[in-house]
């Protein structure tokens, strides 16, 4: 009997702790099977964050770190900087990366620092029990924004790659969905590219992943998808919104 | 020709933590401690080593945090403010068992403070300064010739029991220049199996990490924390006695206060008060042992500090409030000056004796 799709050789047998629904789980496997594909397993380090994944060091295969809220950036750059023969990567949600580690992530782009930067933004801090995130969109609800993000108190949302895409710094910067198998399979080429990007020494790579958080936006896995495609894609656009390599092709 | 080169203390721990094997340096800015930095920026690129200045206190701690993790010596350095940014990477290192160098050169506080010298963190420093049950090998020099000789212990400290060693100096210290010997002989290497290197498929991931939310399981980690610092409880504390043999007060001082007692105590003795000077090397672990060895003698205790009292407990506990201990201090970026001290030591001899 033909093996036609198994679990990638670089998760863990560990069970997932996610929510059903979450698409945590459609990424870690994307990851995993970019070290399988790119054979890079044995020379990875993973920094894992704080938030719904922190136990992504339970999850991968790999070497971990697991780093102070918003500081795996700083970590990774330590990281690296001590083993640059190792593929270093980050595996952040919205508040570690663009709430406190703002600097840090702004900074190791502007470095042009060789690690790849996986941004999960579901647009709400999930672990906490659903608060208000730097992306969360105006109008909608969390338990910190109980009446609606009101932009008039809080001001607006703030959108990753488009702000470091001003940077001269970053290599690579793509904001991808996993809302739909199209999707997916575009997040996963995104996905890999940033990791080869990494190993060919081109520096810096962002993937900012549109992602759903059923639970604490209160909705059914389906309606969240929905949600997602007809709420946060608009706002936050899919696409490339830097890439080095094409512009010095182009030239 | 003489061994001996004419340093700043702040560049004698940078090139001295050079000598030790260190091949990462992160840092920012701050008064009276940028030397470090600057020189690292100089020599690092010469040797093939790395100088990074961060984009904060914050970001530097945890680019060292990710350097230990992966096995190599690392060192980074600020002062008071800088450090209290770093407090909590300071308790991710200890929680993670991580080896690291971290330097302080006190200035005045509270907040932005001042820029001169201060011995005011030393609370900070001793009792783990970050949130947590945890400890710093906390290493006091008292000359340029310790900053140099103390950085390359607290390296090898920090590597034997994997916890953090901090260079506890002053303003004063940063700053001077006097002769150092940089000749350290051999550096020790120690075994990182722990360490993140990629697993080349060859073995279990390793994983560098202080979370657990099973109780059980995060008091063990505790547990066995304390276990390693109760070994170096037992085997590195490190003090001076100066004219200690027959004293019937002494002085508790650290670095520059203590040199500044040195004088004082000088003046005394030609005048034949019987004062000598105990002087922590490490303050944390606290020379205890000794003096409680010398209550048994002395009738009074003088802590002399750049604080507003922050020694004179551990001093008291340490002789279990056997005998009365009075504060000799300045603060705010003031040194007390001999003539202080002095006045101090006759207040002291006043004191009756045993009873």
């Amino acid at each position: 009997m033909a093996i036609v799709f198994q679990k990638p050789q670089a998760l863990t047998d560990n069970l997932f702790h996610y929510c059903p629904g979450c698409t945590h789980g459609i990424v870690h496997r994307l990851v995993a099977e970019c070290m399988d594909e790119l054979g890079i397993e044995g020379k990875t380090i993973g920094v894992a964050s704080v938030g719904c994944s922190v136990f992504a060091y339970n999850y991968f295969k790999c070497d971990m770190v697991q780093a102070a809220h918003g500081r795996a950036p700083a970590v990774a750059t330590g990281v690296k900087r001590a083993n640059p023969d190792n593929v270093v990567f980050t595996y952040q949600g919205d508040g570690d990366l663009a709430a406190i580690g703002t600097a840090e992530t702004v900074h190791s782009a502007a470095r042009n620092e060789n690690i790849t930067v996986i941004f999960i933004n579901n647009a709400i801090y999930g672990m906490t029990g659903g608060q208000m995130a730097p992306t969360t969109l105006p109008g909608q609800v969390t338990q910190t924004s109980p009446y609606g993000r009101d932009v008039k108190t809080v001001g607006y949302p703030v959108k990753v790659c488009e702000m470091l895409s001003q940077l001269d710094g970053p290599c690579y910067l793509e904001r991808v969905s996993v809302c739909d198998v199209k999707n997916v399979k575009n997040a996963k080429r995104a996905l890999k590219k940033a990791f080869q990007n990494q190993i060919d020494g081109k520096g810096f790579s962002l993937v900012e992943v549109l992602s759903t958080c059923p639970t604490n936006w209160g909705m059914t896995p389906e309606n969240a998808i929905s949600w997602l495609k007809d709420n946060m894609i608009p706002y936050y656009p899919l696409g490339v919104y830097k890439d080095r390599e094409a512009k010095e092709e182009n030239k | 020709m003489s061994d001996k080169v004419l340093m700043k203390g702040n560049e004698a721990i940078a090139e001295a933590a050079i000598m030790a094997g260190c091949r990462f340096y992160f840092g920012y800015p701050i008064t009276p401690q940028t030397e470090v930095a600057a020189y690292m920026a100089k020599r690092m690129p010469q040797i093939g080593g790395t100088f990074l200045q961060a984009e904060s206190e914050i970001a530097a701690i945890n680019m060292v945090i990710g350097v230990s993790s992966a096995g190599k010596r690392v060192m980074t350095s600020s002062s008071s403010p800088g450090i209290s940014l770093k407090s909590e990477g300071i308790s991710y290192l200890a929680g993670c068992n991580l080896p690291a160098l971290v330097v302080n050169v006190e200035r005045g506080g509270p907040g932005l403070g001042g820029i001169q010298p201060s011995q005011s963190d030393y609370f900070q420093a001793t009792k783990g300064g970050g949130h947590g049950d945890y400890r710093n090998i906390v290493l006091a020099p008292a000359s340029v010739q310790e900053m140099a000789d103390l950085t390359v212990k607290g390296f090898d400290l920090a590597d034997k029991y994997r916890m953090t060693s901090m260079i506890l100096a002053d303003g004063t210290l940063g700053q001077m220049m006097e002769p150092v010997n940089l000749n350290i002989g051999e550096v020790k290497s120690y075994d990182k199996p722990w360490a993140l290197t990629g697993t080349g498929c060859k073995r279990e991931h390793n994983i560098v990490n202080s979370l657990s939310l099973l109780p059980e399981e995060l008091e063990e980690w505790n547990l066995e924390k304390f276990e390693r610092y109760a070994q170096v409880e037992k085997n590195e504390v490190m003090y001076e006695e100066y004219m200690m043999d027959d004293a019937e007060i002494c002085i508790v001082a650290f670095g520059i206060a203590s040199r500044v007692s040195k004088n004082a105590i000088d003046e005394a003795r030609s005048k034949g008060i019987k004062v000598g000077l105990i002087r922590p090397i490490t303050l944390w672990p606290f020379p205890a042992e000794a003096l409680l060895r010398a209550s048994k003698k002395a009738k009074a205790f003088i802590s002399v500090e750049l604080s507003m009292g922050q020694l004179i407990e551990d001093v008291r506990l340490s002789i279990n409030c056997s005998r009365p201990v009075l504060l000799c201090n300045r603060v705010g970026g003031m040194i007390p000056s001999p003539e202080e001290v002095f006045a101090s030591v006759l207040e002291a001899d006043k004191i009756g004796g045993e009873k």
